[in-house]
């Protein structure tokens, strides 16, 4: 059983809401992302995605071009991503790591030299945004020689032939994003969201995360009513970027966030933390 | 001297497949969003482009509002001059709007109209598709929205302005190279926001599938023209075709009918910038790898890493790290072949036509004649070269002057 199924059979024994923050690697610098990440975790992180710097992030909003800007300006790249993450593997083995970010790195680096880097370095999943399942087959035949899951993204004009489709290649869970936008845009309708899932529940068993556009704790605390999961993205990026000069204001303000949404959801779901 | 291809193949070309692959190239790489969208596009282009109706009215504007079909034009003094083949050129720059681009908005847009889109966007570089797509949509009465780089509205101010007097909303973009590439990726983050009402006219044959081979239809008036122009003016077919590439665009519009004529060469011109060994060029068929940027498999200017390179031209029509699918596939089968052309070479190719043939080219197109100047003294007196005159060089007046240290 993969880090991620494991860690989702045990959140719902436990009736809590998967909280997932994501950060990209090397933002502000790449030395703020290791420490970053145990501080996610102790804040009540239950996975979390890291973002793999990419020149032309096409489906991200200004807050998360810019993290990426931050982070291409201290040279970080795939291949040092796949380095924080083992270096936050050596003190945590339990917490499920996620790659996000863009298929030209990976295709630069080869599909098979990162299925074995990544696993190498303790990733646990691959979530890649401009990679439809129909131009994935080369890479998920790979992958089903790892531990690696792959997370496919749907939409809510996603049809049903794509959720079926989604249902049988993905592992791991489903992102459901959350609105037809960019990464950290507009206002979340909860009632179309609460729709959407249902209609996709139909189709998969996999667990379903949200994102795209929670913004505070109480956007959190509703979605988590919802679904097994919640991300959190251009929100906590914009804390790394408010206080970027001062790394220790930065941790804080994202640990700040992070507890407020753990709090709120679990004070939704009554869950025994 | 005979000119050979290395393409020997009894097959009928007839590619994309149902995916929009060539070879390994093209596909369709976006975010789930845009699945839909794509979907509905492609159901669409394959619809209409077998619908009398809409082929007739493409057709109709093609003749009355573009003005084709456009000459070819023996240049008779510059011929003599290189003492070589005969160059012909297809003045694609006696286009409406002064450049090839408006075959392809006018067709998209009245797709658009068809798929009931009320809204028009569209990125550009050097601003020529900004305004082809400007200019349709002021003519349908649709919304247009173009992004365009911080860099590129800089240096193409004059394109800014008619884009605006057209009135359309010309946004900036001020993130990464601040050049097409960025305009392309906001563009996108747009269509996504807005995929309800909102047509998306890509200006080159890139992105992801039906893009590619969509452009490339409404470009393929250029060659089936020529052929029609060549055999009726000479004759018979030229030797030898010759096409600037940046995307790709105007010279996929020449070679697709051509491709199955063997006999026909083709070439590419890639802009160099200072030279493919500086580093500081665009030209991902000379000397990048294959990689996925924009909606497609193609060859890009990347670092080891995969990240996009800056890429430099003094033609910003040409100044994008990739390239469409299609011409990818056609290199690895070689059956056109690409060369690169520099800044410095492109500008004695602006004025030898200038001065011989009272031409004005536009920068992109002046790559195709800088290379046209190298191939003809190679060739026959009775060989024939068709050089594809993409567009008019008024736009760049300034930046030659800038170049050149003249004040306007």
């Amino acid at each position: 059983m993969s880090r991620l199924t494991q860690r989702f059979n045990d959140l719902h024994e436990r009736g809590r809401t998967a909280l997932i923050p994501f950060i990209t690697a090397g933002d502000p610098n790449p030395s703020f992302t290791v420490p970053a990440l145990h501080a996610l975790v102790k804040a009540g992180a239950d996975i979390i995605e890291v973002g793999v710097p990419f020149s032309d992030p096409m489906a991200d909003g200004p807050v998360i071009q810019r993290a990426s800007e931050r982070a291409l300006a201290h040279k970080m790249s795939l291949r040092k991503t796949l380095e924080l993450v083992q270096q936050f593997r050596k003190d945590d083995q339990e917490t499920p790591i996620v790659l996000m970010g863009y298929l030209n790195p990976i295709e630069a680096m080869g599909y098979e030299a990162f299925r074995d880097q990544a696993q190498a370095s303790g990733v646990d999943g691959v979530l890649t945004v401009d990679m439809p399942p129909e131009e994935a087959s080369e890479f998920l035949e790979l992958l089903k020689a790892s531990n690696i899951d792959p997370i496919f993204l749907l939409a809510p004009n996603s049809t049903e032939a794509r959720i079926q489709k989604m249902g049988a290649m993905g592992r791991g869970y489903l992102y459901y994003v959350a609105l037809k936008g960019v990464t950290g845009a507009g206002h979340l309708d909860l009632a179309n969201v609460e729709n959407k899932l249902k209609e996709i529940r139909q189709w998969t068993s996999l667990p379903l995360a949200v994102g795209f556009g929670v913004k505070n704790a109480e956007t959190a605390a509703a979605i988590g009513q919802l679904s097994e999961g919640v991300v959190v993205g251009s929100a906590l990026v914009s804390q790394i970027e408010a206080a970027q000069e001062d790394p220790s204001a930065a941790l804080l303000g994202m640990t700040d966030l992070i507890s407020s949404m753990r709090h709120a959801l679990d004070a939704a779901s009554g869950s025994l933390v | 001297m005979t000119l050979t291809t290395d393409f020997n193949t009894t097959e009928p070309y007839n590619l994309p497949d149902e995916r929009g692959h060539f070879g390994p190239y093209g596909g369709v790489f976006v975010a789930e969003t845009l699945m839909e969208p794509i979907d509905e596009l492609r159901t669409a282009y394959e619809r209409y482009m077998k619908d009398p109706e809409f082929l007739a009215e493409l057709d109709r504007d093609l003749q009355y509002y573009v003005g084709r079909p456009s000459p070819i034009y023996h240049a008779e003094r510059m011929s003599r001059h290189f003492g070589g083949a005969q160059i012909f050129l297809k003045r694609e720059d006696l286009n409406h709007t002064g450049a090839h681009k408006v075959n392809n908005t006018i067709g998209q847009a009245l797709l658009a109209q068809r798929m009931g889109k009320t809204r028009i966007i569209a990125e550009t570089g050097a601003g020529q598709h900004g305004v082809a797509t400007a200019t349709v949509a002021a003519r349908l009465g649709l919304e247009c929205v173009v992004y365009m780089g911080e860099v590129d509205v800089a240096r193409q101010a004059p394109n800014v302005l008619r884009m605006r007097l057209l009135g359309a909303t010309v946004v900036p973009v001020s993130s990464g190279s601040k050049t097409l590439k960025d305009a392309l990726n906001e563009a996108m983050r747009d269509w996504v926001t807005h995929v309800d009402n909102t047509f998306y006219i890509i200006g080159t044959v890139a992105g992801p599938h039906p893009y590619p081979a969509m452009v490339r239809d409404f470009q393929s008036v250029i060659g089936r023209e020529s052929r029609e122009q060549m055999m009726a003016q000479t004759g018979r077919l030229p030797d030898a075709l010759i096409a600037c590439v940046g995307g790709g665009s105007n010279a996929i519009g020449l070679f697709h009918p051509f491709i199955g004529d063997t006999e026909v060469a083709m070439y590419g011109v890639e802009a160099a910038g200072d030279g493919i060994e500086t580093g500081r060029h665009s030209a991902p068929l000379s000397a990048g790898r294959p990689g996925v940027l924009h909606g497609n498999r193609t060859y890009l200017i990347e670092d080891d890493d995969g990240e996009i390179i800056e890429t430099h031209s003094i033609s910003a029509g040409l100044d994008y790290p990739g390239v469409g699918p299609e011409h990818a596939w056609l290199k690895d089968i070689g059956r056109a072949h690409y060369v690169a052309i520099t800044d410095t070479e492109a500008m004695e190719g602006f004025h030898a036509l200038t001065r011989m043939e009272g031409i004005i080219p536009a920068l992109e197109s002046s790559h195709a004649v800088a290379y046209a100047m190298k191939l003809a003294p190679t060739l026959d007196r009775d060989q024939q070269i068709l050089i594809n005159l993409s567009g008019r060089g008024d736009k760049d007046i300034n930046t030659i002057a800038a170049r050149e240290g003249i004040t306007l």
